[in-house]
């Protein structure tokens, strides 16, 4: 008989980084299909290079860069679909193929890979893409619905009206639904909020982040209205735009996000303080990207000035 | 459910595995091995030879200072006094015993039903040389933590919590002896004179809450305190927590707080002294696990082996990966299965290998679940990350660690958090010893 001793604790709970990977890939379905329906098989084309080129490079780099015999566990996977949805249809293939390859292989195995990036692997791909070949990335088309060619006629984005400013021409149910141009995952609020819900269900998120984020924009665009109608601004300024992805899914990704609860709040509130300072003064009508990388390379230094409340630390006998 | 301590969660308890049995009182070792420490504090020195005969309950060892004796828990021969396997992994001496079956009581202590009418020295002697000591794990001498409590506490707390997965035993005793551990609490209360006694038992005992509400109904000198179950509850100074709302300072005792706990079974042990003149030689051991073909409660006698015990609940099965003295989150792997029960031995669990176990590259994707469930609200990340940098270490306060796992426990990378933090430990307490 041979007994195994090592350290406690002898039981582990069932959280898997896998399981993990895989909730999130399930939380970005709804997103993902609403975009493929809402913009045509181009979206799809640009999501499957995406995924495919994150998982190549991945099993590359897990070979040859970081030689510790790790398996895949489905964060490429989460990265490759990230990067998508952020890009427009009307992506090149081969504009998508190389933002993919730069986010696995520079921003995450370089660094050290899982958990290791300092930055956001897919928005970090999609900020080298916007300083490289801006023309792609901001020629949004009206959509074309699931079987549509995306040649047809060039279309605003909310945001595009906004930065006039003015509120946009769509209706709110639209932005709510999705029934606008722009990027393949951000445009349906409803699909994100599902994603967002089965997250915050599953317990693969906290809602620290995302409503710390969303709640800094919504103030900040309601006291800081463009418009007459405040209350249509701001829920403009929420629906429009990656805020709704980025709040979600973007900032609150486990390596680039503070872990301390307090920080997490700190963190949402940042993000959203330079979202809205961006859209307000920035060079493009968005600023969610940018917004969430500066605070990406905070996220340790927060984490440092918040640490929880030691127990026993204050307070003796009651 | 509202949470009264911080962080914690809630692993699947597997008590039904035991908890429905009845407990086995019948159980004779055919020999104990008597270890001179089980307790926190300075060893005993035995006082019998090999080949003297002894009666059940006699003194065999003792010692000076922080120390209490130690007992035969079986009456026979003194067969060998050699180091035997001690369930911390090291080997202290004990004193072997046959047993002859008889179980010839030892009269030296006296029973002391009027206890009311002794004093404070006379009871704690009498404590001590029954060798009462914190039967919840740690094992400190009973004796000592109620004299350095003497005037200094208003709540006294019965921790019958039981946390840990698996173990049974403290709920078998509450629901076997209801009474006789009142009159403990009683009398430890009559000690430490608190204006609030308060009997904390977690919700998955309903059988065992049944028969306290009944036993304490109309009783004025304490209260049952019925607490949502979770995980670690029953340490103590989460316990005090969630009783009173008070944090023990970082580095101190209950008794900064004015709180004094003892496990369920250390007031039973405290009975069996004062009331019966009884030393602590058996107490209730839960066998237990997936490895064991009938898990069982077992009232056992100190020093039995665990080749003993694990064959008394049908022996282990074909699978068997591990054999922990105590619970899964804190308790101790075992080499074999020499190793003695002692008096802190609450249970033996035989755990089958199952998934989720460590891998060999575990990687941190700085989910932050290890900072959510510290009670201590630790960063368990950073003292993983930092676990080579012993000023690092403190500054993030690695001796606050308790190592109650449930950092490891929840991590979905599979960290070795409890390990490495443990090594952190010695590692800050070196440096600073330069």
């Amino acid at each position: 008989m041979n007994l195994t001793v090592s350290s406690s604790p002898h039981i582990r709970g069932n959280d898997s980084t896998r399981r993990i990977m895989r909730d999130v890939n399930i939380a970005l379905l709804p997103a993902l299909l609403f975009g493929i329906y809402h913009f045509g098989v181009s979206a799809a084309i640009v999501t499957a290079v995406c995924i495919v080129c994150a998982v190549v490079t991945e099993l590359a780099a897990n070979r040859f860069l970081i030689r510790d015999h790790r398996e895949l566990d489905g964060s490429a996977v989460v990265t490759g679909m990230l990067l998508a949805l952020t890009l427009p249809a009307t992506t090149p293939w081969w504009v998508a193929a190389i933002g993919s390859v730069f986010a696995i292989l520079v921003v995450k195995a370089m660094c050290g890979g899982l958990g290791q990036n300092a930055f956001n692997p897919a928005l970090a791909a999609r900020a080298l893409l916007m300083l490289v070949f801006p023309t792609y990335l901001v020629r949004y088309f009206e959509p074309q619905g699931l079987l549509g060619t995306a040649d047809a006629v060039t279309a605003a984005t909310p945001l595009h009206h906004m930065v006039m400013p003015a509120l946009p021409e769509q209706s709110l149910l639209d932005m709510f639904l999705g029934n606008i141009p722009g990027c393949i995952g951000e445009v349906s609020t409803l699909a994100l909020l599902i994603g967002g819900a089965y997250l915050v269900y599953r317990r693969v998120i906290s809602l620290r982040i995302p409503l710390a984020y969303l709640g800094t924009v919504a103030v900040l665009t309601l006291v800081f209205h463009k418009t007459d109608n405040a209350i249509a601004w701001t829920l403009y300024s929420l629906m429009g735009g990656g805020v709704m992805l980025g709040a979600i899914f973007m900032a609150t990704d486990y390596a680039t996000s503070p872990v301390t609860p307090l920080g997490q709040v700190v963190y949402g509130i940042g993000c959203g303080i330079l979202t809205v300072v961006f859209r307000y003064y920035g060079l493009y009508p968005e600023g969610v990207t940018y917004a969430i990388l500066i605070m990406n390379g905070l996220s340790w230094a927060v984490d440092k000035w918040t640490p929880p409340v030691l127990f026993g630390s204050k307070g003796g006998a009651a | 459910m509202k949470r009264l301590f911080w962080g914690g969660l809630h692993p699947a308890d597997r008590k039904s595995l035991s908890s429905s049995a009845q407990l086995d009182t019948d159980f004779q070792p055919k020999a104990v091995a008597i270890p001179m420490q089980q307790h926190i504090g300075a060893p005993c020195t035995p006082l019998v030879q090999v080949g003297d005969t002894v009666k059940m309950g006699q003194k065999v060892g003792d010692g000076q200072g922080l120390c209490v004796p130690v007992h035969a828990s079986v009456s026979g021969k003194v067969i060998a006094i050699e180091p035997r396997r001690h369930p911390s992994g090291r080997d202290i001496l004990s004193v072997v015993i046959e047993n002859d079956g008889l179980d010839t009581p030892d009269t030296t202590l006296v029973p002391h039903p009027d206890y009311a009418k002794l004093d404070t020295d006379t009871l704690l002697a009498i404590i001590r040389e029954a060798g009462v000591v914190g039967h919840g794990g740690a094992a400190f001498p009973s004796n000592m933590k109620a004299l350095t409590n003497l005037g200094k506490i208003d709540t006294l707390i019965v921790n019958a919590c039981e946390c840990e997965p698996y173990i049974t035993a403290d709920d078998i005793l509450l629901r076997t002896s209801p009474a006789e551990v009142l009159e403990g609490i009683r009398i430890v209360a009559q000690l430490l004179t608190p204006t609030r006694t308060v009997l904390a038992v977690e919700d998955n005992k309903q059988e065992a809450i049944a028969i306290l509400r009944e036993k304490l109904s109309g009783a004025k000198d304490m209260e049952l305190l019925v607490l949502p179950t979770r995980y670690p509850q029953g340490a103590e100074k989460q316990l005090i927590q969630a009783v009173t709302g008070r944090q023990v300072p970082s580095g101190q005792l209950p008794s900064a707080v004015h709180c004094a706990v003892f496990n369920a079974a250390t007031y039973y042990a405290v009975y069996r002294a004062v009331c019966l003149g009884k030393a602590v030689t058996e107490r209730i051991v839960t066998v237990t696990g997936e490895a064991v073909r009938s898990p069982r409660n077992v009232l056992c006698r100190i020093g039995t082996s665990y080749q003993e015990l694990i064959d008394a609940a049908g022996g282990l099965t074909e699978d068997v990966w591990k054999v922990v003295c105590g619970g899964p989150m804190m308790g101790f792997a075992q080499e074999n299965l020499e190793t003695v029960t002692i008096k802190g031995t609450n249970s033996v669990l035989c755990l089958a290998q199952f998934r989720n176990q460590e891998k060999e590259n575990p990687i941190c994707i700085r989910c932050g679940r290890c900072v959510q469930v510290c009670p201590m609200h630790l960063q368990p990340l950073y003292l993983y990350r930092y676990r080579n940098n012993p000023a690092e270490l403190k500054r993030y306060h690695v001796l606050d660690c308790m190592e109650c796992g449930c950092c490891a426990y929840t991590c979905p990378g599979k960290l070795p958090l409890v390990e490495t933090i443990r090594q952190g430990k010695s590692k800050v307490r070196e440096a600073a010893g330069k």
